[in-house]
């Protein structure tokens, strides 16, 4: 309800800090049981090859939250995210090694809507490759 | 096969209440790194304006997700669940989801492709809390690759 940044201080290309979130197959089994998502394409290799994948992938879910922070740290006010969609276009693959796999989010303000409120389009890659696509988001600024 | 268009505009009844819990949405900021305050302490929450915790915004898909199950499940819809993949996922807000809420979820099938033998599905999730106030709107496309010749 009360955004950090302000409507009128932002315009069609403002840029939000860009950030890169770590993700090892200790952070999937994590959010699978938080989440109650336990599909074993998610950590459990044998299976993910089986089913014709390369690896353990992500949940999208979890990198459609993950992207979603650089909005929320932006805005400083979670409950300010109006509408969030993505498509998920490429598995995040995450190889069971210390290291893991990371995605890297950028946005930027694509259009100033009515209300105080501003489209974020944002950017997900991991690996090269894009994993979200049509990744929006709707904001109420201050 | 194809998927019965017969099914498009179905809706399911809703589920029974989920009680959010301030613990639940701790454990999954925790799960995704996040450490807003926001999702942790009912100061911080208050001083944003909240009655309490409230969770991040696709926490509300682990609930929206499982009352999908009824329509994937359904032995007359006929998916083969096996080879479903998550398509696109988008959520309209009309408030944070918030410790102590206790939501239920009403799934309507909004439409049913076909496509290079692949059956896309379209589900709605409409969540309500406890006074009947519309919460948030979930869209899930589901896509059951097809099976491969044999």
């Amino acid at each position: 309800m009360t955004a950090k940044i302000s409507y009128d201080d932002v315009e069609v290309g403002t840029e939000l800090p860009a950030q890169t979130f770590d993700v090892t197959r200790a952070t999937l089994v994590r959010y699978a049981g938080a989440s109650g998502d336990f599909n074993p394409i998610h950590w459990n290799e044998k299976f993910a090859k089986e089913v014709g994948l390369p690896d353990v992938i992500a949940h999208g879910m979890f990198t459609m939250a993950e992207a979603i922070r650089v909005v929320t740290d932006w805005t400083g006010d979670p409950g300010a995210v109006l509408e969030y969609g993505v498509r998920f276009t490429k598995p995040v693959v995450v190889p069971n090694d210390d290291e893991g796999a990371t995605i890297e989010v950028s946005a930027k303000v694509g259009a100033k809507l009515d209300d105080h409120t501003v489209r974020v389009d944002l950017t997900a890659m991991s690996g090269g490759q894009k994993v979200l696509g049509m990744s929006r988001a709707v904001v109420r600024l201050a | 096969m194809a998927l019965d268009q017969s099914f498009v505009g179905r809706s399911y009844p809703p589920t029974d209440p989920y009680e959010v819990g301030r613990e639940k949405i701790r454990e999954f900021a925790e799960a995704v790194g996040d450490t807003n305050p926001v999702y942790t302490d009912p100061e911080a929450a208050k001083a944003l304006g909240y009655a309490d915790v409230i969770a991040p915004p696709t926490f509300v898909f682990s609930i929206t997700f499982k009352a999908a199950g009824q329509v994937v499940q359904d032995p007359q819809l006929g998916l083969d669940y096996s080879r479903v993949v998550h398509g696109d996922q988008k959520f309209a807000h009309k408030r944070p989801v918030r410790a102590g809420d206790r939501l239920t979820v009403t799934s309507t099938i909004e439409a049913i492709k076909s496509l290079a033998g692949n059956d896309i599905l379209d589900i709605r999730g409409e969540v309500h809390d406890e006074s009947g106030e519309h919460v948030v709107t979930a869209w899930t496309k589901l896509v059951a690759r097809a099976a491969e010749e044999a």
